[in-house]
């Protein structure tokens, strides 16, 4: 069950709005996470939670409220949000692997470029960690020669290779054949056991329950209910929460 | 047997079809299909037939002959030759250490160019005894640049990845200092007045793609910007250029660049040329780049930002080379346009390869000749055009199909 270890306040949003013209996607998000915790987002499409997971890095902009990421509070200065970026990994639904590279040099890529490693020292750091996600075999080979879940776990291997001290994953196996799902979310549970602070928009039920701190259900925009996956799941207390846990259980 | 039925074949069944079954199945399948067929074939006989026979009877091969030295570098002064072989020697030598160095690609235009000098070189031979004595230093330079490939290909085989970076920088240095070798020294400069032929043709043709390439690609960095400033100057320069005829452009550098500058600033007719074509290729240049920009998955760039990578960065490493590999086929579509499209600078009084055939066409010795030489001339400079676009063409379909394994 959950239970990691659980520090200081790494993630604050305090009511985070906003609009795409006039379309309302993010209506007063509120939450906080603490370093070591895992928190999954849930909701059913077009509920904001992808947009919210990206608004932590920036990928999305708010236009109301408060963000503040390991320390760093989030403004327009191009700096702020670099420094962020630096510290969060992402892993994104389409994986996003660099197709003109191999997948060592998609690893080691930001570590020599953003953290300005030597090339030696990132490409032992990289060889680690395909080791950790099982694909080392493939680290010559170009994205485009790799299974789905291969590539899955090089996008892992890449955010990790930051060393970052928060990882996003933003619907990381939505996009796999169900054959693959299962390796992409071990390398998952591994890291969230390793006392990895992950923030994930999932649909995948088990993962939440099994690896979980809390899980925050997210509709139109709002969250509805937040809460352990123990209560979540066997307690929910909204309709709306109740009505989706219904359909895809 | 039981077990042969289970056994999967080793390969899919190849159909077996020898000459006349081809010719059976692909052209006389039925009586009208024969019949198209026939009527084509007649078609192609005829006209090759003829091509033939004018090329075995014409008594105009002479006014191409006796003006090698025209086409091939204008009124450069014969007794400085020696500085366009130079040069050649040195495409030569370093086509040759590039082709032994990383085969492929290289190695095969290595492998052409030797061919079609000692080819010229040959035909030069086969000339009566009276027109080959003055050709004979060419000749003999011909050979001597075939060799120097092979020298270059040998050496290279031998000392592998040592050459790599000294060759690289040689390729870089190799247009400059063509230029200076060209155009001489302060006291015996030659004029630029005086280059012509293949020579000028190649110069402007090389020196615009060098030069629009890197424009092009800032032009199309500037329209994507997110500073209005630059912004509207892209799109105002991009969208000026493509609405005019690349003679306007020429034009424009050629008379009316003078009156906008001081009397004593005098810009070479050479230099205006290309800058001209320069500037008109970058725009065209401009918007296939961005096409390719436009092209990649949004995923790429949000994914190079989320690794903390600066926009810089970013374009330089993920979405730049990816949007360049995407428009190779249309790049070198253009490089040819704009190889071909030199030769539009015969309007401002350069004599390009062109503007040579022209310029042969109305020597006086071919006068009695029945209908002019120019159908022989023009003939010839269509072959180099041809040979040098196709050269370019194929050699992007090489690069294509390497650069598709790694996707």
């Amino acid at each position: 069950m959950s239970g990691h270890a659980v520090g200081e306040t790494i993630i604050i949003c305090e009511h985070v709005n906003k609009w795409y013209g006039d379309f309302q996607a993010l209506k007063d998000v509120s939450m906080q996470v603490k370093k070591g915790e895992v928190v999954v987002i849930c909701g059913p499409s077009g509920s904001g939670k992808s947009t919210f997971i990206r608004t932590i890095n920036r990928l999305e902009e708010h236009q109301e409220g408060r963000i503040v990421v390991d320390g760093i509070e989030m403004s327009n200065d191009i700096r702020n949000i670099d420094a962020i970026r630096r510290e969060v990994g992402m892993v994104f639904q389409q994986f996003n692997l660099f197709p003109h590279l191999t997948v060592l040099q998609n690893v080691t890529l930001a570590p020599l470029w953003v953290r300005k490693k030597t090339r030696k020292e990132s490409e032992v750091k990289a060889m680690e960690l395909l080791e950790r996600v099982g694909i080392i075999e493939q680290a010559r080979k170009f994205p485009g020669q790799l299974s789905g879940g291969q590539q899955q776990r090089v996008a892992i291997a890449r955010a990790l290779a930051m060393e970052p001290r928060i990882m996003l994953f933003d619907e990381p196996t939505s996009a796999l054949d169900p054959e693959m799902v299962k390796e992409v979310l071990d390398v998952m549970k591994t890291l969230a056991r390793a006392g990895m602070t992950m923030l994930c928009v999932t649909h995948e039920m088990g993962f939440a329950r099994e690896v979980a701190d809390r899980v925050i259900f997210m509709d139109k925009g709002q969250i509805v209910e937040e809460n352990t996956p123990e209560e979540f799941f066997n307690h929910p207390r909204h309709e709306r929460t109740k009505l989706f846990l219904s359909q895809i259980l | 047997m039981a077990t042969d039925v289970s056994q999967p074949q080793a390969r899919a069944p190849r159909p077996s079809i020898d000459l006349i079954g081809w010719l059976r199945q692909n052209l006389f399948s039925n009586w009208w299909n024969s019949l198209i067929s026939m009527a084509l074939l007649f078609l192609v006989f005829q006209t090759l037939s003829g091509l033939f026979n004018w090329i075995v009877t014409s008594d105009g091969w002479p006014a191409v002959a006796n003006n090698v030295r025209l086409l091939l570098v204008g009124r450069y002064p014969p007794d400085q030759t020696w500085r366009p072989e130079l040069v050649v020697a040195m495409i030569a030598l370093l086509l040759g250490l590039s082709g032994g160095l990383w085969r492929g690609i290289p190695l095969a235009l290595a492998a052409g160019f030797a061919l079609l000098i000692l080819l010229l070189g040959l035909i030069a031979l086969t000339l009566p005894p009276d027109q080959v004595a003055p050709l004979v230093p060419t000749t003999l330079f011909l050979f001597g640049s075939t060799g120097l490939v092979a020298l270059g290909v040998a050496v290279a085989w031998r000392l592998g990845n040592l050459l790599r970076w000294p060759l690289v920088v040689a390729w870089i240095v190799l247009y400059p200092v063509a230029i200076l070798i060209l155009r001489g020294d302060a006291t015996t400069a030659i004029e630029t007045s005086l280059w012509g032929g293949l020579m000028l043709t190649l110069i402007l043709a090389v020196s615009g793609i060098v030069l629009s390439f890197p424009l092009g690609i800032l032009l199309a960095l500037g329209r994507r910007s997110n500073l209005p400033v630059i912004k509207w100057f892209c799109i105002a320069y991009i969208e000026l250029i493509r609405g005019v005829p690349l003679v306007t452009v020429l034009f424009m550098a050629s008379l009316m660049l003078p009156l906008f500058l001081p009397s004593e600033v005098r810009i070479d007719a050479v230099v205006r040329a290309i800058v001209a074509v320069t500037l008109f290729s970058a725009a065209y240049m401009a918007e296939n780049v961005r096409g390719g920009l436009q092209s990649l998955p949004r995923g790429q760039t949000e994914a190079a930002r989320a690794l903390g990578l600066n926009v810089v960065q970013t374009t330089l490493l993920i979405t730049l080379p990816q949007a360049l590999r995407a428009i190779i086929p249309v790049l070198v579509g253009q490089f040819i346009g704009l190889f071909k499209d030199t030769s539009l600078v015969v309007i401002i009084g350069l004599t390009d390869l062109l503007g040579m055939a022209q310029a042969i066409n109305t020597q006086p010795q071919w006068l009695g000749i029945a209908g002019g030489v120019w159908r022989e001339t023009f003939f010839v400079i269509a072959v180099v055009y041809w040979i040098f676009s196709f050269t370019m063409s194929r050699t992007a379909r090489q690069i294509e199909s390497r650069l598709n394994v790694s996707h």
